[in-house]
């Protein structure tokens, strides 16, 4: 897509708030509307106008597959070990009250943690999904 | 304290597995890891049964919500049982899978198929152990999703098609369930089953009702392959890895057996499924059309895999005889076949894995002479084989005489005929493959054949020996069975 300027300049000008607002909904997630799917759409929405715009050569540097897979894991791996760690706190799985003495305190931290883990397991899925199918031959 | 949460540690420990298992990178840690998860797996599932037998049903509350709001992990002695059953076969398969796996996956993708196994065996007991339908839906799609990947990584291009043909056929099942667990909650605004339980009998006949009944049956009726839903069952079999075909043969239509069992017995009961519905005509008339049709079917099959996969539609057939009928009897009898059956198809799955191991495939014309080459293997075919027939003996034999006595309780003597004609057509298939490997002269220019290694041998062998020492002391199986088809007809869970 060399000759394409205008695509080029403006999803250079688009991605950055782009990739902002996904944390933005990330984090709003706890007192609105969005929460970690949808950040994790979106950012993921990101990466894959850039590889779309400039190659998928590209967009392995920027994002390489091996370190997304890791990611995708970890990012599930997030969301369980809270379910495990409020259980070593005293509670059920994922009670999160159980993470602080004081339960409402828990219950915040232990959401935004899960929703980060969910955040970042959709956006290494839905990227690797995208460098699956672009790369197929 | 670990105890009180040994319920969500059943579903949780193979989930979390499964990421660590992406992360190990390594096929062979990747098995290792596995292996003791599997293990540990069926430590659980012992603890549990011991619990529930001991104690009576448990409860556990994901989240600390209180059931009906939260999702609710309930075991009685039914799915207990199944939980055994799954997490059994899943770890003896286990020494198996290393060289089974190595020959059929490539290298970098094998660890990727341990977390996707571990992933099918987290839908397959979160199906089972869940007490919310909703909960049912989305662990079936769970274990139905990993199942179309392991299937496709067979390694004949077919099983692309095969595992294709499932997804599609599978996908229409999980949405008709879908649609009816709408449909209940629309009516009674709850998702959990033993909610459920009081208040869809209170609302009777109405039509939102009878169709949630109609739609949640199809779909298990698709999930559990009874004739005619059957069409995706015999190639994802044939076609999948031989690791794969023994595990999903052995385990995924068993669910669908309970999940059968859970919603006609436990959300609607027995009143409204049997005498306002007729669901005992259609199970039974299917059932025997599958009794028959799929043992005959297996007996013109040319590949070992095919024909074992037929045979499968005909034994399931005999899991939908004794749910159609409805009495402890044959409720008994169906759970018992639900184990026998997951042991012996098990094992002959595996020996067939074990005959391509050497072979590198499956046709009867292969097999010619192998009695002679590879003994250990042929002879766990024929006691298997004679399982699936149901001579005495063999635990085939025990879920049989149960299905027959529950036939003849309820003066049903052409179901008995039926099912005893099926056992005389198994035994027609079975001669087949011992005709091909026992009386027929290896062909003259054939290489040698080594009998398979040890390991491989080790888990046929324990699911096939399984199955002879469950048909001599049916105390364990049966008496559990029994105990949880009293707990299904006595209606409230």
């Amino acid at each position: 897509m060399t000759e394409h300027l205008v695509l080029r300049v403006i999803s250079k000008l688009l991605i950055p708030p782009i990739l902002l607002f996904a944390l933005y909904v990330q984090m709003h997630g706890d007192y609105g509307p969005g929460g970690g799917f949808q950040a994790g759409v979106i950012f993921g929405a990101g990466l894959i106008l850039y590889g779309l715009v400039f190659g998928t050569e590209a967009m392995r540097a920027v994002a390489p597959p091996r370190l997304l897979v890791v990611l995708a894991c970890l990012g599930v791996l997030l969301y369980a070990g809270v379910g495990v760690a409020s259980m070593i706190g005293g509670g059920e799985f994922l009670e999160y009250g159980a993470l602080s003495a004081d339960a409402t305190h828990g219950n915040h931290v232990g959401i935004i943690i899960i929703e980060i883990g969910v955040g970042i397991a959709v956006a290494s899925v839905m990227t690797i999904i995208f460098t699956a199918l672009a790369e197929w031959r | 304290m670990i105890a009180t949460h040994l319920p969500v540690l059943q579903v949780a420990v193979p989930l979390i597995a499964a990421p660590i298992c992406v992360l190990l990178r390594r096929g062979s840690y990747a098995w290792i890891f596995t292996t003791v998860i599997c293990w540990g797996l069926l430590a659980i599932a012992a603890l549990l049964l011991d619990q529930v037998m001991s104690g009576g049903a448990i409860s556990y509350r994901l989240g600390g919500w209180e059931p009906p709001i939260g999702i609710e992990y309930r075991l009685d002695g039914v799915n207990a049982f199944v939980l055994l059953i799954l997490a059994g076969t899943a770890a003896l398969m286990m020494p198996y899978a290393r060289q089974s796996v190595e020959r059929e996956v490539r290298p970098e993708r094998r660890h990727l198929f341990y977390a996707i196994f571990l992933l099918a065996l987290t839908g397959l007991l979160g199906i089972t152990a869940t007490g919310d339908v909703f909960n049912i839906y989305v662990f079936l799609e769970i274990s139905s999703l990993a199942s179309y990947v392991l299937i496709a990584q067979g390694t004949r291009r077919r099983a692309r098609t095969a595992s294709f043909q499932y997804l599609i056929i599978g996908t229409i099942g999980a949405s008709l369930i879908l649609v009816g667990v709408g449909f209940l909650y629309a009516k009674t605004g709850t998702l959990n089953i033993a909610d459920l339980a009081v208040r869809v009998p209170a609302l009777g006949e109405t039509p939102a009702v009878l169709a949630a009944f109609a739609f949640i049956t199809v779909g298990v009726l698709i999930k559990l392959a009874l004739f005619p839903f059957h069409m995706w069952l015999p190639n994802a079999y044939a076609y999948a890895p031989s690791m794969v075909s023994a595990f999903l043969a052995a385990t995924a239509t068993k669910v669908g057996a309970y999940m059968l069992l859970r919603f006609v017995f436990t959300v609607f009961g027995v009143h409204f499924a049997f005498e306002t519905m007729p669901l005992t005509e259609i199970l039974l008339a299917l059932s025997l059309i599958a009794v028959l049709a799929g043992s005959l079917v297996a007996v013109f099959q040319s590949d070992l895999k095919r024909l074992l996969a037929f045979s499968s539609v005909g034994q399931i057939g005999y899991l939908g005889v004794g749910i159609g009928l409805a009495s402890v009897t044959g409720v008994t009898g169906a759970l018992v076949h639900i184990f026998n059956h997951a042991l012996m198809k098990g094992g002959l799955f595996l020996a067939a894995g074990t005959i391509a191991y050497r072979l590198g495939a499956t046709d009867l014309s292969a097999l010619h002479g192998l009695g002679r080459r590879m003994p250990f293997t042929m002879a766990a075919v024929v006691i298997g084989g004679l399982g699936l027939v149901g001579v005495p003996i063999t635990s085939g034999f025990v879920s049989k005489w149960y299905l027959v006595q529950a036939a003849f309780e309820q003066d049903l003597w052409p179901v008995a005929l039926f099912v005893l004609a099926g056992s005389l057509i198994a035994l027609a298939y079975v001669g087949r493959v011992i005709e091909a490997a026992y009386f027929r002269p290896p062909p003259p220019d054939s290489e040698p054949v080594q009998e398979a290694p040890w390991a491989m041998q080790l888990s046929t062998w324990a699911l096939i020996a399984g199955s002879v020492y469950f048909g001599l002391h049916t105390d364990l199986t049966v008496g559990i069975a029994e105990r949880a088809a009293t707990v299904l007809l006595a209606g409230a869970p």
